[in-house]
């Protein structure tokens, strides 16, 4: 087994990487850095490669082409040595059904070899506060909590990095919040995640992201940077009737795009006089102030901006 | 509007059977093959059983005895063999299945009118095999012998027969069909739990999303593979023990044989089928096509294996198809060593095809079962 990089470098550190299903490219030429102890944002339309590309840097798949290391493991070669040092929650929940809590929490202690199994088991029961419920079935439980025994079970053997798909889907408010104090958490102890999720709110809870459509990488880095390298400007309306201009407004030359918030109506487009222009005809009626641009408009202006590449002939 | 409705779930039904073409597949090639089966390899009346005739007497009566069974349609003489026990050792290992033995001084007790002695041995294993057969022998040598009984000794075909003619059904004396499917049923229940559990187990995982997660781990392949066939081994010997213990008890099958080479067999014969199962659950998509397989493995195991049909009264073709099944092999083994006492020397052959088979799916199952999903 490798040691583990320096603390300067990338926990995560992939280059490259390109997988092909049949004459169809899902995952083409995706670089991807992170740093210990970061939560990284994983973000990207319904079939844009998250999970392929997750799957590449926990060992479940070889890459086609392109090459990285994980925890200073080859992600070729080294895969054994990967998957014993990552966690990997998988989308669908995962874990045995006709199992109890306490059961499948146990499996994955064995599978792991780890020492003092009862104590680690108990331990992660009681903070799952699941403690009292170790002998409910697991696939009897709800899906909040289902995730958080799919995600407990994934951290027994504390991984150094926990890579997370989807986690969230389906899971009420007051769930996501807690998931997402707990995974800031681990992260204060050093874990690297790597998280994929459609929610923007969590993106924002994120130290960094990186935006994914067609298999390609679009945007990387934080929030901040990613806006500000989009080089979007966006105007908010308000006024009589502002919300249901979005269409007439999104034709004018200069609008990227325009979507009604509320009785309100957000614009942008990448050229801020441009767009001034383009919402005049409405100053009259409609208060237009200069508004930041969402990561929301950043990445639907990112998508559309980007082709289909995937589909190529076989 | 009813019809609209009735017609809107055919429609959805015949578009989802045709993104299944396994099952499909399956369902229009199981008639041929039970048409196959059950039309032209089984057969309930065997002919040209193999025979080897031990020729202690060189006398003209012996070579028309060799002549006229030959000539029937029951037996093709496969071997003619001069050592005394040479034919016995050939009906225990199962090369023939029946012996003929002209004792020494035969023709010369025939022409004083001595009703000399003619021994036929069967290999009465399974009874259904021999029962025509041995109907039939005892008009074949008087027909071959009156050919010969000509001029001063034409009074020796008068009256009864001039030989004796003694038959001798071994290994299962009384013609007891329960002596023959006992052991038969410890093959055909194994293989049926042993490869359709295997094959369930590991398709249901995958279906199930579970395997994405057993792969994630440290867990190898191989190691996967160990953990769920050892269970199944258990569960494999208590059916053992069931069938064992009642072929003794209750259905009093004789137990010529070793214990331990009997267990020995099962034991590999057990992995062996489970293998297999890990190999079908490589191949299937879903429980339902792992389900078929099975299925479709089952049927030539019962039928062509020599357990519910004589595998010597099927044609070539179908043989050759049982060759292929582990199942085969095992009933040989089991039968022969229940039945006939073989030992290691006589079983070894069948046992080196079982290892071999064994070498051979766990390789492709180990080579299919990847560490990645997709």
């Amino acid at each position: 087994m490798s040691e583990a990089p320096p603390v300067d470098l990338p926990v995560i550190d992939v280059r490259g990487l390109t997988k092909r299903f049949g004459g169809r490219t899902v995952v083409d030429n995706v670089d991807l850095a992170v740093m210990r102890g970061r939560i990284c944002g994983f973000l990207g339309p319904n079939g844009s490669g998250k999970t392929t590309t997750l799957r590449m840097i926990c060992g479940l798949l070889i890459p086609d082409a392109g090459e990285g290391r994980v925890l200073g493991c080859d992600i070729r070669r080294e895969r054994a040595a990967i998957k014993a040092r990552v966690g990997y929650m998988t989308q669908k929940f995962g874990l045995f059904g006709d199992l109890t809590i306490a059961e499948n929490l146990e499996f994955f202690a064995r599978v792991h070899g780890l020492d003092r199994r009862a104590e680690r088991v108990a331990e992660a029961l009681e903070r799952l506060g699941l403690a009292t419920r170790s002998d409910q079935l697991a696939g009897k439980l709800s899906g909040g909590w289902k995730q958080r025994l799919a995600l407990a079970a994934c951290v027994l053997h504390e991984p150094e990095i926990l890579l997370l798909d989807e986690p969230t889907a389906g899971v009420d408010p007051q769930a996501r919040r807690e998931f997402w104090d707990h995974i800031h958490d681990l992260a204060a102890g050093g874990m690297t995640v790597l998280v994929s999720t459609h929610y923007m709110d969590e993106a924002e809870r994120c130290h960094e992201i990186a935006y994914i459509a067609y298999g390609r990488m679009l945007a990387r880095g934080t929030i901040d940077e990613v806006i500000a390298a989009s080089h979007l400007h966006a105007l908010q309306g308000e006024g009589a009737g502002a919300d249901r201009l979005a269409a007439e407004i999104e034709k004018r030359p200069g609008v990227a795009m325009a979507a009604p918030f509320g009785a309100a109506i957000h614009v942008c487009g990448p050229d801020m006089a441009a767009l001034q222009a383009a919402v005049a005809p409405w100053a009259d009626r409609i208060a237009w102030r200069e508004a930041r641009p969402s990561l929301e408009d950043v990445f639907i202006h990112l998508m559309r901006g980007a082709e289909d590449h995937s589909v190529v002939a076989a | 509007m009813m019809w609209q409705r009735i017609l809107a779930m055919i429609f959805k039904e015949i578009r989802q059977m045709t993104r299944d073409p396994g099952t499909v597949g399956m369902m229009l090639a199981m008639p041929l093959v039970q048409l196959m089966i059950f039309g032209f390899a089984i057969n309930n009346d065997p002919r040209r059983l193999p025979m080897a005739i031990e020729v202690n007497d060189t006398s003209v009566f012996a070579r028309s005895i060799d002549a006229a069974l030959r000539n029937t349609t029951y037996f093709r003489v496969t071997r003619i063999v001069g050592a005394p026990g040479e034919g016995e050792r050939l009906l225990k290992r199962g090369d023939v299945q029946f012996v003929v033995t002209i004792p020494v001084d035969f023709g010369r007790d025939l022409v004083r009118g001595e009703r000399p002695q003619l021994l036929v041995t069967a290999d009465a294993t399974d009874p259904a095999a021999t029962g025509n057969a041995l109907s039939a022998i005892d008009q074949a040598v008087a027909g071959a012998l009156s050919h010969d009984l000509i001029g001063p000794l034409a009074a020796r075909a008068q009256g009864p027969s001039p030989v004796d003619l003694v038959i001798h059904r071994s290994y299962n004396p009384e013609g007891i069909t329960s002596h023959n499917t006992v052991p038969g049923l410890l093959a055909v229940v194994l293989s049926m739990t042993m490869v359709m559990l295997t094959a369930l187990s590991v398709t249901r995982e995958v279906e199930q999303g579970t395997m994405e997660n057993l792969l994630a781990t440290p867990l190898r392949p191989f190691e996967v593979m160990v953990g769920k066939i050892v269970p199944y081994l258990f569960i494999g010997v208590v059916q053992m023990a069931v069938i064992l213990l009642a072929a003794h008890f209750v259905f009093h099958v004789p137990f010529a044989g070793s214990i331990g080479l009997t267990l020995a067999s099962t034991l590999l014969f057990m992995v062996t089928s489970l293998a297999l199962g890990f190999t079908l659950s490589t191949i299937a998509g879903s429980q339902l096509q792992a389900m078929q397989m099975s299925f479709f493995y089952m049927l030539p195991s019962i039928l062509l294996s020599g357990f519910a049909f004589p595998y010597r009264g099927m044609p070539r073709w179908a043989q050759w198809g049982a060759e292929v099944l582990p199942t085969t092999h095992f009933i040989r083994l089991v039968r022969g060593i229940m039945l006939k006492g073989w030992t290691l020397g006589d079983a070894l052959p069948h046992l080196a095809v079982l290892v071999l088979m064994l070498v051979v799916l766990g390789t492709v199952a180990v080579r299919r079962y990847q560490d990645t999903v997709a």
